[in-house]
């Protein structure tokens, strides 16, 4: 007989919003998102780590929300595609992806952005193979990648440009 | 009409739907929360095969938050079982199958009871306290068994055979004895699956006061889920309402009924509460449709200038327990006669194709149904031959390409290609690469010590079927699909198809097709697919077909309002019709291109001023369309795929170097989304040939539970798809003359890779007739373990 879990309070940030609830000891972050706050973007493709459409940021670099639980994100700072939608501070990946066809049917999609943001962070300019190695973590199965990596250069490409002119 | 489509119809514009997918705007079956939703989890059966003795559910029925639990009896007070026959087909034994097992089960995965909770984790928690008595019975995991006899699965049937399929055409014997080469191999497939990243789920929802049923499903079917539904439940089948939302791939996975999908509405039923299921991932490897598991005897016969004489080939095909419903499990093995040998010119062909039962996971339609196998086996045989013979493959592949002068080409399988574009397929490749400097350089790695192998792979996709696979044996799976275009007050188009979407960008075509048809702007056609109760009763997404049947009739439905919205501002105008036209989205004098009218005049006199127009027909606004392909029972795209691969001959592993693949498939829509589609099918392909297998043990036990078991390929495992269109010209005989492209990529990238892998070995005199070309099996083929 499974026992009545005890919550623990936490207090979070969630796309630039402060957010208290409490959680069950067994609640994923995942779970805390999508059916707590509503976040769905974050998608659940394995539950188990291997296919990255949970991706999330934690306190700045990308993780897999599957795999943390509710309540390690007491204190945390946490974005979602939803928030990094909202700022704008992916508008030019989102841009790109959308007219290199970089998706199909969108699921892995939310994971994917987030991930190349970060692959653009560190590395401005990175070679194709770069590109693929740095997203190996992440599953698509509509795509076969191509597009992605094109989009992902693109969005380099543009940045680096404009940065030149300057 | 010219070689092109009218615009925007023909230009690659970004599938529309993906933007708001970039945003997080996607809504997909697991993100839909209704009021009052309950949550559902499965018992699966923890044998391969076992009767159920007792069930006793008291413990998890106690546990606070559970609603119900249910067991096979329980659903199958509201739902009925199915058989999946085919009247074609008259000899396949199809069993008996019930939405949950009620006395035996018969693969490890099978559904044996629902508990229904407030909460997923709770109904998951009190599956755990199901206990179940079964009495294990032998498992029934090799093919070849099953053949022979084996345990029966189903002792009523008195046989593992599901369905015994032959084909005979031309003096087989003769040629075989008159060739100067005969090359015979056995070619073992994996099993694989699609594993859409978005795992198969539904959001069912029974209203008792009105005995209605609204099921939200990631389906790619949703019309044909509706009847089904509607049929097995017992309802009226007006009074079903089946809305695909955003589906997250599909690929054929999301095609057939599932017992676990029609025991969550009848959870439903039971409660008169809407009810939720996602499955989880160890689920989709277990309960998903797994395909392509054959083991093919194949032999060719070759004369010494390189001409193909005859075929044959022994296909033997493990399915699951039962034959999958709606669609039966006739198509796979079928799919395997008509297309063995399909892109050359030969004449004899003895095909014989063996369904059989197995205590593993349902088998059925993964993209590409069939063609892979027969394609990869053909191109292997091909390849074996004309090296045996001592010709270069690729020369042979020239000399016995179906040519434009053999059309209309009729096939030793018994099909006739009125159009066939594989010798203009290998005309463009010549010009896009040098392949005899590619076999140079695979020589001189080869002469360096490394080995380096080119494949190539002619292949012909059978797209856009009519009715006479499915309507004709009795199968309620519709071959057409239909379209209303109507002209919104503001002078917008709103557009209902019953195309389906699982990110192929149809929705975004459909709306080209309208824009060119009508002559307004693109992003005035607004798309509204996926949902039963709006949109005519069509087929969906199978058999790549969205495009080029919804196409044609959005096409349709979009002249009809065009002419009609003609008549109304000639009869406001007083001028004739003829000598008006619309033209991005205004109402011109087709001589000067003055503009007379905006659409929104004409939108707002139909809809609030009827009373100004002169006498005449009432005016609609709106024009439906329905489309089926009747001239013909399939249309055939062609390609050829070239894979260039290299071994690493310490660790096994194969690394893609060079991937192209030329096609060919008529008049082509969206050549974004095209190009993308095909791509997509090529991983598919190429996972399949390397990586993917759904493993069991001899108990039945399913090993690949997880992503991290079975392999799906990632970024880096790939490399750039090279793509060459081929533009023939386009089939004349209906309307837009599109061809199906969906499982293009998938059903040549197997045999093009299984070429390269082996062309690599033959560098060691080693070779191999099995896929996945997993790095063990490739040591093994070298000797080194
Ligand atoms: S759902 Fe988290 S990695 Fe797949
Ligand atoms: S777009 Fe479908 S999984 Fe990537």
């Amino acid at each position: 007989m499974p026992m009545i879990p005890n919550l623990i309070p936490i207090t979070c940030t969630i796309n630039g919003e402060t957010v208290s609830l409490s959680v069950s000891p067994r609640e994923t972050l995942a779970d805390m998102l999508r059916d707590r706050l509503g976040l769905t973007a974050t998608h659940l493709g394995c539950e188990h780590g291997a296919c990255g459409a949970c991706t999330i940021v934690y306190d700045g670099r990308t993780a897999r929300a599957c795999l943390l639980l509710a309540a390690q994100a007491d204190g945390a700072v946490i974005e979602t595609l939803e928030g990094a939608s909202a700022s704008g501070r992916i508008a030019a990946l989102q841009r790109a992806f959308h007219e290199r066809g970089a998706l199909q049917c969108g699921f892995c999609t939310p994971g994917l952005l987030l991930a190349a943001a970060e692959v653009l962070a560190e590395h401005p300019a990175p070679s194709r193979d770069a590109i693929r190695a740095a997203l190996s973590g992440h599953l698509c199965r509509c795509t076969g990648y191509q597009a992605i990596v094109d989009a992902i250069e693109a969005t380099a490409a543009a940045a680096t440009g404009a940065g030149s002119r300057r | 009409m010219s070689t092109d489509l009218p615009a925007p119809a023909g230009e690659p514009v970004p599938h529309r739907r993906t933007w708001r997918l970039l945003h997080g705007r996607g809504r997909y079956v697991g993100d839909i929360r209704l009021p009052g939703l309950l949550h559902a989890a499965v018992l699966r059966a923890p044998h391969a095969h076992a009767s159920i003795d007792a069930i006793d559910t008291a413990a998890a029925a106690a546990v606070p938050g559970v609603m119900a639990v249910f067991t096979g009896a329980d659903i199958a007070t509201v739902c009925a079982p199915w058989r999946g026959t085919h009247g074609l087909y008259p000899r396949l034994a199809a069993p008996l199958q019930h939405a949950v097992a009620i006395d035996t089960v018969r693969w490890c995965g099978e559904p044996v009871a629902l508990v229904v909770a407030a909460s997923r984790a709770v109904a998951e928690d009190a599956t755990a306290l199901i206990a179940v008595d079964y009495t294990p019975r032998p498992a029934l995991a090799d093919p070849e068994a099953a053949r022979g006899g084996g345990p029966l699965l189903h002792p009523d049937l008195g046989t593992n055979v599901c369905l015994t399929a032959a084909h005979e055409a031309g003096d087989v014997d003769a040629a075989f004895a008159a060739a100067a080469v005969v090359v015979e191999e056995t070619f073992r497939f994996g099993r694989h699956t699609g594993v859409p990243l978005e795992p198969r789920g539904l959001v069912a929802d029974f209203d008792p006061s009105e005995r209605r049923l609204t099921v939200h499903h990631s389906h790619q079917c949703p019309h044909q889920m509706q009847h089904e539904f509607a049929r097995l439940l017992g309802l009226a089948e007006q009074r079903v309402r089946v809305i695909a939302p955003d589906v997250g791939g599909a690929f054929g996975i999301k095609q057939q009924l599932y017992g676990d999908e029609i025991a969550v509405c009848a959870a439903s039923l039971l409660l008169g509460r809407p009810v939720a299921w996602i499955a989880d991932r160890l689920e989709s490897f277990s309960a998903d449709i797994h395909a392509r598991e054959h083991v093919v005897r194949g032999r060719i016969a070759l004369s010494a200038d390189g001409d193909i004489l005859a075929f044959a080939v022994d296909d033997l095909h493990a399915i699951g327990p039962y034959s999958q419903y709606p669609r039966s499990s006739a198509g796979e093995g079928r799919a395997v006669l008509a297309q063995t040998g399909a892109p050359y010119r030969y004449r004899a062909l003895r095909a014989r194709s063996t369904a059989v039962f197995q205590t593993k996971g349902m088998a059925g339609h993964y993209r590409g149904v069939g063609q892979p196998i027969a394609c990869a086996v053909t191109e292997a045989l091909v390849d074996r031959a004309a090296r045996k013979v001592g010709l270069d493959p690729v020369a042979v592949r020239r000399r016995n390409l179906v040519r434009a002068a053999d059309l209309p080409w009729r096939a030793p399988t018994g099909l006739v290609y009125p159009r066939l574009a594989v010798a203009d397929c290998m005309a463009a490749l010549d010009a896009h690469v040098d392949l005899a400097a590619l076999r140079r350089d695979c020589d001189d790695a080869r002469r360096a010590g490394r080995m380096r192998g080119l494949g190539l792979a002619t292949f012909v996709e059978l797209t856009s079927r009519g009715p006479g696979f499915y309507g004709a044996g009795g199968v309620p799976v519709s071959s057409r699909d239909g379209c209303t275009v109507r002209l919104e007050p503001g002078g917008g188009v709103r557009a209902l198809a019953s195309v389906t979407e699982q990110g192929q960008g149809t929705e975004t075509g459909i709306a080209q097709v309208i824009a060119a048809a009508l002559g307004v702007p693109l992003d005035t056609v607004e798309v509204i697919t996926g949902d039963t109760a709006t949109t005519f009763h069509g087929g969906g997404t199978w058999g790549s077909r969205s495009m080029a049947i919804g196409g044609e009739a959005a096409w349709r439905a979009g002249r009809a309002l065009r002419a009609e919205i003609l008549d109304v501002a000639a009869r406001l105008l007083q001028a004739d019709a003829a000598a008006l036209d619309l033209r991005d989205g205004v109402i011109v004098e087709a001589a000067t291109s003055a503009a007379r009218l905006t659409l929104a005049e004409i939108a707002a006199v139909g809809h609030f001023r009827p009373h100004e127009l002169p006498a005449g027909p009432q005016p609609q606004l709106v024009a439906s369309a329905s489309f089926g392909p009747l001239d013909g029972p399939f249309r055939a795209g062609s390609g050829i795929q070239l894979a260039v691969v290299e071994i690493d001959p310490d660790s096994g592993a194969v690394r893609l170097d060079r991937f192209v693949v030329v096609h060919e498939c008529g008049r082509v829509v969206n050549p974004l989304l095209v190009d993308e589609q095909i791509r997509g099918g090529v991983a598919q392909g190429i996972g399949a040939t390397l990586f993917e297998e759904l493993i069991y043990d001899t108990d039945g036990q399913l090993l690949t539970g997880s992503l991290a078991d079975y392999l799906l390929p990632t970024a880096a495992d790939l490399c750039d798809i090279e793509l060459v269109h081929v533009h023939a010209a386009p089939p004349e005989s209906d309307g837009l003359g599109l061809i199906g492209v969906g499982e293009a990529g998938t059903v040549g990238a197997a045999a093009a890779v299984l070429n390269a892998v082996d062309d690599a070995l033959a560098a060691r005199g080693a070779s191999i007739g099995q896929i996945p070309c997993t790095p063990e099996r490739i040591l093994t083929a070298l000797g080194a373990i």
